[in-house]
């Protein structure tokens, strides 16, 4: 996992409420048995035409946010499905940050697994931040993960809160197995007692 | 000792480590897997040289891809799709799980094939990568969706790293009116909530009405937790959760039998527990409901109009326009006034038995509107065999109805059961999200008994009218 430690990148304003994992890379692309080249499909029903071709109006296809790497996105995003495929688009299409007011329980998981930064602000904030994304390509966002603050192009500074333990594995590109391997003793421990305490399990 | 809820007893029997910030370590007794979320996640065990550490612990069964036709056990027509039932074939057989290959009449969607094998038991942990996964909590295990990392994570250490949620209590009082069921309980609470309502919790659900559910009603109230948004729904088990588990396959025999029981039988929340939110409706109060948008918090009652956008306040205007607009409907339309073109009968959240009996009532001496197309996806090979048993299969065929083979089919439209670009369907599935059952395609979230009074009307209608019709 690639480590998260400072982005300043275009971000791109999605501001609809409930953006759904279908939404996000419908059912037809699960397919895969790889992570990778999910990207060109990001989206895909809200940003090509049934033959192909691009939706001009889908903000990802504007030519200011073509290169965007953060989404100020409406609440609730990544509802739905626990397909891990939402955050491996959004990553293969360059996108390393989401901010919202609210996400979905395991897209929000699932985005810390794969180097992907989900923000929690207040309303009133991701408003300020939507506002400064769509200025467009001028307009960059900055996000600092050790001091834990976003901040606008205009300068607008916001504390974000983040799981201590998740912020030390974005910033290092921690690997969570080999984590969970060093307790392997604990685990035996477990297995041990469990099976004396519940043995029908 | 203070109060515990259900959720923490079950939680306190898990915790193999607990790190100072809160950071637990969760031990995982079933996992279940299925071909669309394992592929990455047993290819990161090969390239790491990993082994799956709980073998006898973890199920698989291919449901999203397969199709539903005769002939599939043969061969898989999409190429896609083939690759990824070979891959689960494949990984099945290297890494030595359990498995139930599409050939063997025992496979299913994941979430219905668990609790028929008796792998799925009260005070579990069970985790799968799936979303649905919140189906097993109604036999009080807890059970949650989980992303292929994650997947990946447990197949290598049968843990997973989590923080704890927080509890919510939905009580549903009293008594259920004819004609509403546990669909109607679910997407009323939905309705309710939001979708982001129990973000953050796991949701007990709770109250007479709840206690009077049949455990398949049960599993479908918990399916649908996570459209909610909780990470996990529960229902403490009682007789009827033990009389369901007692005598399957994988459920405890004789003296283990008898220890499971014991600490089953202390499996509820004491007296005075704290739950961090409350929810509480009148069973009474609830009716037969339908989706009329694009997320499943869009619920109203069948006697219902379409809601105008306006009536709305914040981001949630500017979506109910959008879902108006795909779903090709004006504001003040009355609900049965709405035109159906298909009729989906089946999905982890209503293809049990139970659910086939109830549409089948409905429709039993009666035809599909002309030009309905109607199908029923039974949720596994052996339910599909008791219903041919029982005779419902044939009330369905002689109805008009497609009867097919076992899996998820056009709940998401991974197999070749989809929707064309502006067809309507009835559904008893669990998503009406833009583009779920096929690019364009329009769906109506209801019960089995709803899906069935439309297909015969040929649009949306209350199952109500059609009981008194028929007595």
């Amino acid at each position: 996992m690639d480590k998260f430690t400072t982005l300043t990148g275009i971000a791109a304003p999605m501001p609809l409420v409930n953006i759904d994992t279908d939404m996000i890379i419908p059912k037809q692309f699960l397919k895969t048995i790889q992570r990778s080249g999910l990207g060109k499909n990001l989206f895909d029903e809200m940003r090509y035409t049934q033959d192909g071709a691009e939706i001009p109006d889908f903000v990802l296809n504007q030519p200011a946010y073509r290169k965007a790497e953060i989404i100020v996105a409406g609440d609730n995003f990544g509802c739905g499905s626990s397909r891990e495929h939402a955050p491996w688009a959004l990553l293969d299409f360059g996108i390393r940050c989401v901010i919202s007011t609210s996400f979905a329980d395991i897209f929000f998981n699932n985005c810390f697994k794969n180097g992907i930064l989900p923000i929690v602000l207040p309303q009133e904030q991701v408003a300020a931040l939507m506002d400064d994304a769509k200025k467009g390509a001028n307009a960059r966002i900055t996000v600092d993960l050790e001091a834990q603050t976003v901040t606008s192009s205009d300068g607008q500074s916001f504390h974000f809160e983040v799981d201590p333990f998740r912020k030390h594995c974005l910033l290092n590109g921690l690997d969570d197995i080999g984590l969970t391997l060093e307790k392997s003793a604990s685990i035996d421990a477990y297995e041990k007692t469990a099976a004396a305490v519940r043995p029908w399990v | 000792m203070s109060p515990k809820t259900l959720y923490d007893k079950i939680w306190d029997a898990h915790v193999v480590h607990e790190a100072e910030d809160g950071t637990c370590l969760l031990y995982i007794d079933r996992h279940l897997v299925h071909e669309v979320t394992s592929p990455q996640a047993f290819e990161g065990l090969r390239m790491t040289g990993r082994k799956v550490r709980a073998p006898e612990k973890t199920i698989a069964v291919p449901d999203h891809n397969v199709p539903t036709t005769p002939g599939r056990d043969k061969h898989i027509d999409n190429e896609e799709s083939r690759i990824q039932v070979e891959a689960l074939d494949k990984n099945a057989k290297d890494f030595g799980i359990n498995y139930y290959p599409v050939s063997d009449i025992r496979q299913g969607i994941v979430h219905i094939v668990g609790p028929e094998q008796g792998w799925t038991l009260p005070g579990m942990t069970v985790v799968c990568g799936d979303s649905h996964t919140a189906t097993h909590g109604a036999f009080g295990a807890l059970a949650h969706g989980i992303g292929t990392s994650e997947v990946e994570h447990v197949l290598a250490t049968q843990t997973l790293i989590q923080k704890k949620s927080k509890n919510m209590k939905v009580e549903i009082t009293g008594s259920l009116r004819p004609g509403v069921t546990a669909k109607d309980i679910t997407l009323s609470v939905i309705g309710e909530t939001g979708t982001a309502g129990g973000t953050g919790y796991v949701i007990e659900y709770c109250g007479q009405a709840i206690r009077e559910l049949s455990m398949e009603g049960r599993m479908t109230v918990c399916n649908m937790a996570i459209e909610g948004g909780a990470r996990a729904g529960l229902i403490a088990p009682d007789e009827k959760t033990f009389a369901y588990v007692m005598g399957r396959p994988h459920a405890p025999k004789g003296a283990k039998w008898e220890a499971a029981l014991a600490w089953w039988k202390t499996l509820y929340s004491d007296e005075g527990a704290h739950f961090d939110k409350v929810v509480t409706i009148r069973g009474e109060d609830i009716a037969p409901v339908v989706t009329w948008g694009t997320s499943p918090e869009d619920v109203l009652p069948i006697t219902g109009v379409v809601p105008d956008p306006e009536s709305f306040t914040g981001g949630k205007v500017e979506a109910a326009r959008r879902s108006l607009d795909y779903m090709g409907l004006k504001p003040g339309q009355k609900l049965t006034d709405i035109k159906i073109d298909t009729v989906f009968i089946g999905s982890c959240t209503n293809g049990r038995i139970e659910d086939l009996r109830a549409a089948a009532a409905i429709l039993k001496g009666k035809k599909i509107k002309d030009g309905m197309r109607a199908m029923v996806v039974p949720g596994s090979g052996l339910v599909r065999a008791q219903a041919e048993e029982e005779g419902l299969a044939q009330i369905f065929i002689d109805a008009g109805f497609e009867w097919r083979l076992a899996g998820c089919s056009m709940c998401l439209a991974m197999n070749p059961d989809q929707l064309s670009p502006g067809e309507r369907c009835a559904a008893t599935s669990n998503r009406n999200f833009e583009g779920r059952q096929g690019r364009g395609g329009r769906t109506h979230l209801l019960s089995p008994a709803m899906a069935a009074a439309a297909a015969v009307t040929g649009h949306l209608t209350d199952v109500r009218e059609f009981m008194a019709e028929t007595v």
